[in-house]
């Protein structure tokens, strides 16, 4: 078991590596010369250069690509002596539009995208995983069919309908949150209340679309699992038809939701980026969606991509060994 | 003298789009403590539908089901088709257990062994977790597991085939029950296992005084360990006999045809293996005289043609040796003759 997360682990990193070169690789395709961006209107060549040399982009892509690495570790001192910033570890650039080292600008964004990501998940993994049992346990009763509605319903609307409708009844029409606390942050342990205005409706919008697919994919791994020889054994053991599911037949049934559960919620700690929109909120997503089409932050968004694939690796080798304890057939192979 | 378990008028049915399924048809059989009987017939024939019945394993929404299963316990007589649902989850593993075909499939491939042992123990029994695994220790030394206080903590794709099916005895038999329904306990099994498998069962009913019902389509299997055989067809009995009766004395077309559809090389002679022509039946739309009257070789020399119109009934012929067919006994050995 611990080799085999070791490995995972070296894997992982390489992989990282990789992907942030790559970052690097098309970034450099992009016509967009930052240097020039951050030139003021009265412009000439040498301050064009003097810039670039400042940006650090005076260099070769690689050689960029391994000031970012070191700079990780050790942090960053941008520009000459007299008008040099220094970024400490983990510097993950200077953003020449914010005038403000990127980890700054990351560390200020992610409680929301955390928030928002950790709440939707609880959300819609509560409310997928029940539904999808009642529903199964109710095979073709009422319970089953209001399910299933639901399912079609959450599937079929666009989170940028139900949040937009969101906002506009809930938040707007009965003043269940002011719109200028709309977005506002607040710490959820000492502002709990505060932090669950802000951040209920957009967990509740962006869950709906997952906790549909949560509720259609439970139903059909409980009712596949009742079907199995071993739930036969089971009942023929003289267990009752509570322990039976939710021993048995659970266990069987929710393994494979861990993966994709894992996967889900890795995604959305990159940002969310319809979400963030509609409700404000200053997260990961919004960072990345400016940066792409505003500002052209180069910096900005090379970090945040890579966080977005950071969180992916790391999700995925964490639900590779929660796998492993939950599957002890992963676990010799 | 009333036996363990008796089963009367036994009916399986399913309701289905295509219409009712008549998986077992007015069956009726009995077993008693010590002994062994084999239900032996093709798939399709109702020999596991009805002893799923008796265990109540059907789906109730999904399944019809009359007739009687009567287990005679120390407390007194229960039916296990009329009791209720919870009444017969109690006997379940105490006084009937049931072990399966597949021993993969069977066993939850989550649990460890020694968890799924002692699941079954706990149920019945006081005790901490750690008896619990004493006790499945004990079942796993008992059905022949080498190094079983290691190997109680592994997980069922640890275990070979042979060994599974030996777990899925232990976890049947933790309760000591009275009953063990064996449904194809070596179908999935190589043929080296098959015979310690049938010897451990024999064994542990000597030991523990069970009523073992043996579901198997192998004769090679029942004549090895039966006391007395039900050969089944189309979800109706058609012999019942003890296991001489039903080797050497069959009284009906069917169980010649099995016998004949066996390779035997005990003789040192050698025979052609015939099989029996056609299909079996379907359950939906049986023939209205004897199910087995359209694949019968025989069924010509009635001349009444009563096989295409009344359903033979089980009668005995004598000394407790049923069959239910139409011919006279000493009428089919004579045509078995002029064959041979």
């Amino acid at each position: 078991m611990f080799t085999f997360v070791l490995k995972r682990l070296a894997y992982t990193i390489i992989l990282l590596a990789i992907v942030s070169l790559t970052i690097f690789f098309i970034f450099d395709l992009i016509p967009v010369d930052p240097a020039r961006l951050v030139c003021s209107k009265q412009c000439t060549p040498s301050l064009v250069e003097a810039n670039r040399q400042r940006l650090g982009l005076d260099v070769s892509v690689l050689e960029q690509w391994w000031r970012f690495i070191v700079g990780l570790f050790a942090g960053r001192t941008f520009g000459e002596e007299g008008i040099a910033i220094t970024c400490a570890a983990p510097a993950l650039g200077y953003s020449f539009s914010r005038h403000e080292c990127v980890t700054t600008i990351v560390a200020e964004a992610f409680p929301f995208t955390l928030s928002l990501a950790l709440g939707a998940f609880v959300l819609w993994l509560s409310v997928g995983i029940s539904l999808g049992v009642l529903s199964a346990r109710k095979k073709g009763k009422f319970a089953d069919r209001a399910a299933s509605v639901f399912v079609l319903v959450g599937t079929s609307l666009p989170t940028f309908i139900t949040g937009i409708l969101v906002v506009l009844f809930i938040v707007l029409r009965f003043n269940l949150v002011n719109p200028l606390e709309l977005g506002n942050w607040h710490n959820p342990f000492t502002e709990p209340l505060g932090w669950l205005q802000t951040f209920f409706f957009p967990c509740a919008t962006l869950a709906l679309a997952y906790a549909a697919t949560y509720t259609r994919f439970t139903r059909s791994n409980v009712i596949e699992t009742s079907s199995e020889d071993f739930i036969r054994t089971a009942r023929a053991k003289g267990l009752s038809e509570k322990v039976i599911l939710r021993k048995h037949t659970l266990r069987a049934a929710l393994a494979p939701i861990t993966t994709i559960a894992g996967l889900d919620f890795a995604g959305l700690l990159g940002g969310a980026i319809i979400t963030e929109g509609i409700f404000g909120l200053n997260g990961l997503g919004r960072l990345s969606i400016k940066a792409v089409t505003q500002t052209y932050d180069l910096p900005i968004i090379v970090a945040t991509t890579l966080i977005a694939s950071a969180f992916v690796l790391i999700m995925n080798l964490i639900v590779d060994i929660a796998y492993a304890y939950i599957d002890p057939r992963v676990r010799t192979t | 003298m009333s036996k363990f378990l008796e089963v009367t008028n036994l009916n399986v049915t399913f309701p289905t789009q295509d219409g009712e399924v008549r998986a077992s048809n007015e069956v009726s059989y009995s077993v008693d403590l010590g002994e062994t009987l084999a239900i032996v017939g093709e798939s399709g024939s109702g020999k596991s539908v009805s002893n799923l019945a008796v265990m109540g394993l059907h789906n109730p929404t999904r399944t019809k089901i009359t007739g009687s299963a009567v287990l005679n316990l120390a407390n007194g007589p229960v039916d296990v088709i009329s009791a209720s649902a919870e009444t017969v989850r109690r006997l379940r593993g105490k006084a009937m257990s049931m072990i399966f075909q597949d021993p993969m499939s069977a066993l939850h491939p989550f649990f460890t062994i020694g968890d799924q042992i002692a699941e079954g123990w706990h149920l019945y029994n006081k005790g901490s977790k750690k008896d619990g695994i004493k006790k499945a220790t004990e079942m796993l030394e008992i059905v022949g597991i080498p190094d079983a206080s290691s190997r109680v903590h592994d997980y069922p794709h640890q275990f070979s085939g042979g060994m599974r099916q030996r777990a899925m005895i232990a976890m049947a038999l933790v309760n000591n029950p009275s009953l063990l329904i064996a449904d194809e306990p070596t179908t999935a099994l190589d043929v080296t296992v098959q015979s310690q498998i049938l010897k451990l069962l024999k064994d542990l009913q000597k030991e523990f005084n069970m009523a073992i019902i043996l579901i198997t389509h192998d004769l090679g299997v029942v004549a090895e360990v039966a006391d007395r055989i039900c050969v089944m067809y189309g979800g109706r009995i058609v012999e019942n006999g003890t296991v001489d009766d039903i080797f050497y004395r069959p009284e009906h077309p069917y169980t010649l045809g099995l016998l004949n559809s066996v390779p035997r090389i005990s003789d040192g002679q050698s025979h052609r293996l015939r099989a029996i022509p056609g299909q079996p039946p379907s359950l939906i739309s049986l023939p209205s005289g004897c199910a087995f009257q359209p694949r019968c070789e025989y069924s010509s020399k009635v001349t009444s043609g009563a096989c295409n119109s009344t359903v033979p009934s089980l009668s005995d012929k004598g000394s407790g040796h049923l069959s239910r067919c139409h011919l006279d006994v000493a009428d089919l050995n004579n045509l078995v003759k002029d064959k041979a």
